[in-house]
C-alpha cells in the first residue's frame, strides 16, 4: 500500500530526521506530494521548513528517512544541479537573483537549456528562446524592466523575478519559500493568482507564513511543527486543529 | 557556431584593443629596426624587451581576472602557471645552446654536467624540439590547474581558504625549485640562452620578433577572454561569482564553469610565461615567489577588475611605475606599490577603467538631461521604447542600463 502511495506521487518523503548538533530539525517527517498538486506549508519558526527544502533539494542530507523523486528516483543520493536538472526548481526565502545582470539575462540562464560549459559558451539565443523569455517576462509582469540591472529591482520585484527564473527552468516541482515577503497587499493577491496558474501545469510547494495568503491559494495545507507534520487537510480543517492553535497560530 | 562567438567578441572597445595591440606589433619592431638611431621616432633597443615584457604581464593579469573578476576565484597562485610556462620555454632555450656551454658538453647542460649527472632527466627529452616545448608550455601549468582546480572546486573550497592554497601551492613550488635535485638549474635557475628557432637570442631581429609575438599572444588572448565572456558561459561564470548556490540550483555543475575557466587562464598565464623567459633572458624559482602572484592581483585591481581592458593597463601602468621608481627612489617602491593598493581599494574600487566609464556616462547623462532641459522631446529617458525591444537591447554592450551598475561581490 505504501508503495503505491509512492510510486503515485510526485515527492514523496518517509521518516526523514536531520539532526544539527543534537537538535532535530526535522523528526521523522513524511509527506507526500502529488502530481499537479498545491501544497502549502504552513508552521512556526524553526519548524523544520526550510531544512525540508534543503534536503528535497540536495543541500542538506537526511541522517536517515527516504526521498524519492517521481516514485523511483532516491533525492538523498543526487547533488544539487542533478536534482535541478531533474525538474526541482527552488525559490529561496530571501530572494537570489544575479543582482549583476539585467532581468533578461536572469531569466535567459534559467531557461531550459543544456547546461554544460561547451554548449553554454556556444550558445546562441533562437527566436523561440526570446519569445520564451518575453512570455516568461510578461507572465511576472517585468516585461518594462527586462534590461534593467536586477540589483535595482524593488524587494518585491526580486521575488517576481526569482518566480521568473523558476518558470524559466520548467521544472515538474516547484518549491517556493515566502514569496510574498516584502510585498503589497496587491501584489500578494497577484502572487496567489500566479502560483494557482502555475499549479495547473505541475506541482507547487509554498512555505508561507502569511495566512491570508495560504487562504487565497486554497489549496491542501500542511502545518509543520518541531520537524514533523502536525495536522494536514483543508485551510479550514488545519486552523480548527486545537494542537496546530497551540502551538502555532496560538502564539 | 564558433564564428558567431568570434563576431560576438568583436565589440567596438574589442577591435580598438585588438587593432591597437596588432599595430604595435607592426610599428614598434619596424621602427626599432629600420629608423637610424637618434631617430625621434625610433623605439630604442631596451624599450622593446621593456615592452615585451610589460605584455607578457598585461597577458598574466589577464588570465588572472578572467577567474577573479568574472568568476569569483581570488588567485593568489597565479605566478606559478607563468613560471611553469617561462620554465617550459628555458628548458627548450638550454637545449638550444649545444656545446656552446662552459663545459662544452653536446647534450647536457652546464649545471648538470656540474652536479655530475650521467644524463637528460626524462623531462627534458624532447624538449629540444620547439612544437614539443610549445606544447609543454600550455599542457604543463594547464594540467596542474585542472588537478588542483578538480579537487578544490569539487570540494567546493572557496574564498579565502582557496586563495591561501593557491598561495601554498606557488610557495610550495618555489621551495621545489629550489632544490638542485628538481633538475632544473636550483638556486641559479635557467640562463644563458643562445638561440631560439635558430635565431640568435642576443639579436636586435630577434628581440623584436619576440615583441611582435607577445603583442599578437595578448590581442589572442583578449580575444579568446572577450569571446568567453560575452557568451551564455561568460554570464554563467559571472553568476558564479555572484550566486554561486543559486546558480547551482538553477542546474549548473559551478565546479566545472570553474574548473574550466581556471585552466584556460592558467595555459594563458603559461604562454605569457613563456614570452616573458626569451625577453628577460632568465627564469629562476624567484618567478615562484608568493609576493609576485599577489603584484599580479594588484595590477588587475588597479586598472580595473571585472573588465578586460582593466588588468591590461593594469598591469603596465603599475610596472610603468615600478620601473622608474625602483630606479628613482629604491627603497620608495614597495611602500608605493602598497599606497597604491590601499589608494585604489578605498577611492577606486572599479581601477582606472572604472573611474573613466563612471566619468563617461556621468558626462552622457548630463547631456542627455541638458537636452531634456531644452525640451527637444517631451519624453526623456529609456522609458520610452524599453518595453518595445528588451531582446535588442541586449545584444548592445554599450547602451547601459541607467541604474547603477552593481559592483561584484567580493
Amino acid at each position: 500500500m505504501v508503495d503505491t502511495l509512492r510510486a503515485d506521487s510526485l515527492l514523496y518523503l518517509d521518516g526523514v530526521t536531520v539532526s544539527f548538533d543534537g537538535f532535530k530539525a526535522l523528526n521523522s517527517l513524511s509527506l507526500v506530494v502529488k502530481r499537479g498538486e498545491l501544497q502549502a506549508i504552513i508552521g512556526p519558526n524553526g519548524a523544520g521548513k526550510t531544512t525540508m527544502m534543503d534536503i528535497i533539494t540536495g543541500k542538506t542530507r537526511p541522517d536517515t528517512g527516504e526521498v524519492y523523486f517521481e516514485g523511483s528516483v532516491d533525492l538523498t543520493k543526487k547533488d544539487e544541479t542533478e536534482i535541478a536538472n531533474m525538474g526541482i526548481g527552488r525559490k529561496f526565502q530571501k530572494p537570489t537573483v544575479f543582482e549583476s545582470h539585467t532581468v533578461w539575462d536572469n531569466i535567459e540562464l534559467s531557461l531550459k537549456k543544456p547546461r554544460g560549459v561547451f554548449a553554454s559558451w556556444f550558445y546562441d539565443r533562437d527566436d523561440e528562446d526570446t519569445a520564451r523569455i518575453g512570455e516568461i517576462l510578461e507572465t511576472v509582469r517585468l516585461t518594462h524592466r527586462a534590461s534593467e540591472y536586477a540589483a535595482n529591482l524593488s524587494h518585491g520585484q526580486k521575488q517576481w523575478l526569482e518566480i521568473g527564473m523558476l518558470l524559466a527552468q520548467d521544472p515538474k516541482l516547484m518549491l517556493v519559500d515566502e514569496p510574498v515577503a516584502g510585498m503589497t497587499d496587491a501584489e500578494t493577491i497577484e502572487t496567489s493568482k500566479l502560483l494557482n496558474e502555475i499549479s495547473k501545469s505541475r506541482s507547487v510547494v509554498v512555505v508561507e507564513h502569511d495566512m491570508s495568503f495560504v487562504r487565497d491559494l486554497d489549496c491542501r495545507v500542511t502545518c509543520l511543527a518541531e520537524g514533523a507534520v502536525l495536522a494536514q487537510g483543508s485551510l479550514e480543517h488545519v486552523s480548527a486543529d486545537p494542537l496546530v492553535i497551540e502551538r502555532y497560530l496560538g502564539r | 557556431m564558433i564564428t558567431q562567438a568570434i563576431l560576438r567578441a568583436l565589440d567596438k572597445k574589442a577591435i580598438w584593443v585588438i587593432s591597437i595591440l596588432i599595430a604595435m606589433a607592426i610599428l614598434v619592431p619596424l621602427s626599432n629596426l629600420l629608423l637610424p638611431t637618434g631617430h625621434p621616432l625610433r623605439v630604442p633597443n631596451y624599450m622593446v624587451s621593456l615592452l615585451g615584457k610589460y605584455l607578457s604581464y598585461a597577458m598574466l593579469a589577464l588570465a588572472l581576472d578572467l577567474i577573479w573578476g568574472y568568476c569569483g576565484i581570488l588567485s593568489l597562485g597565479h605566478g606559478a602557471f607563468f613560471a611553469l610556462g617561462g620554465y617550459a620555454m628555458g628548458v627548450y632555450l638550454m637545449r638550444q645552446i649545444g656545446t656552446r656551454g662552459v663545459y662544452s658538453h653536446p647534450e647536457l647542460p652546464d649545471f648538470m654536467v656540474f652536479l655530475g649527472w650521467p644524463e637528460l632527466p626524462w623531462y627534458w627529452l624532447g624538449m629540444d624540439q620547439f612544437w614539443f616545448a610549445a606544447i609543454m608550455v600550455m599542457f604543463v601549468p594547464g594540467l596542474l590547474a585542472f588537478v588542483f582546480g578538480w579537487f578544490a572546486f569539487r570540494s567546493r573550497v572557496t574564498g579565502v581558504y582557496l586563495s591561501i592554497i593557491t598561495q601554498a601551492m606557488t610557495y610550495a613550488l618555489m621551495l621545489a625549485f629550489f632544490r638542485n635535485d628538481m633538475g632544473f638549474g636550483g638556486n641559479n635557475g635557467l640562463t644563458d640562452f643562445r638561440d631560439i628557432l635558430g635565431a640568435p637570442i642576443a639579436a636586435q631581429t630577434t628581440r623584436a620578433a619576440l615583441f611582435s609575438a607577445t603583442a599578437i599572444a595578448l590581442a589572442a588572448s583578449f580575444l579568446v577572454c572577450s569571446m568567453i565572456v560575452k557568451s551564455k558561459l561568460g554570464k554563467v561564470m559571472v553568476a558564479v561569482r555572484d550566486a554561486e548556490s543559486r546558480t547551482r540550483f538553477i542546474g549548473y555543475r559551478v565546479e566545472n564553469v570553474k574548473l574550466f575557466a581556471f585552466t584556460v587562464s592558467a595555459i594563458m598565464a603559461g604562454i605569457a610565461g613563456a614570452l616573458y623567459v626569451p625577453q628577460v633572458g632568465i627564469i629562476n624559482p624567484g618567478e615562484f615567489a608568493p609576493a609576485n602572484s599577489i603584484e599580479v592581483v594588484i595590477w588587475a585591481a588597479v586598472g580595473g577588475r571585472g573588465t578586460l581592458i582593466g588588468p591590461i593597463i593594469g598591469a603596465i601602468v603599475v610596472n610603468v611605475g615600478k620601473s622608474y621608481f625602483t630606479a628613482a627612489l629604491p627603497d620608495f617602491w614597495l611602500f608605493a606599490l602598497g599606497g597604491l593598493f590601499v589608494f585604489v581599494t578605498l577611492f577606486m574600487p572599479k581601477g582606472i577603467v572604472g573611474v573613466f566609464t563612471s566619468a563617461w556616462s556621468a558626462l552622457r547623462a548630463r547631456r542627455a538631461s541638458a537636452r531634456a532641459q531644452k525640451g527637444a522631446g517631451p519624453m526623456p529617458g529609456p522609458s520610452t521604447d524599453a518595453p518595445a525591444r528588451p531582446s535588442q537591447r541586449q545584444d548592445n554592450e554599450t547602451e547601459t542600463p541607467p541604474g547603477a551598475k552593481p559592483s561584484p561581490a567580493e
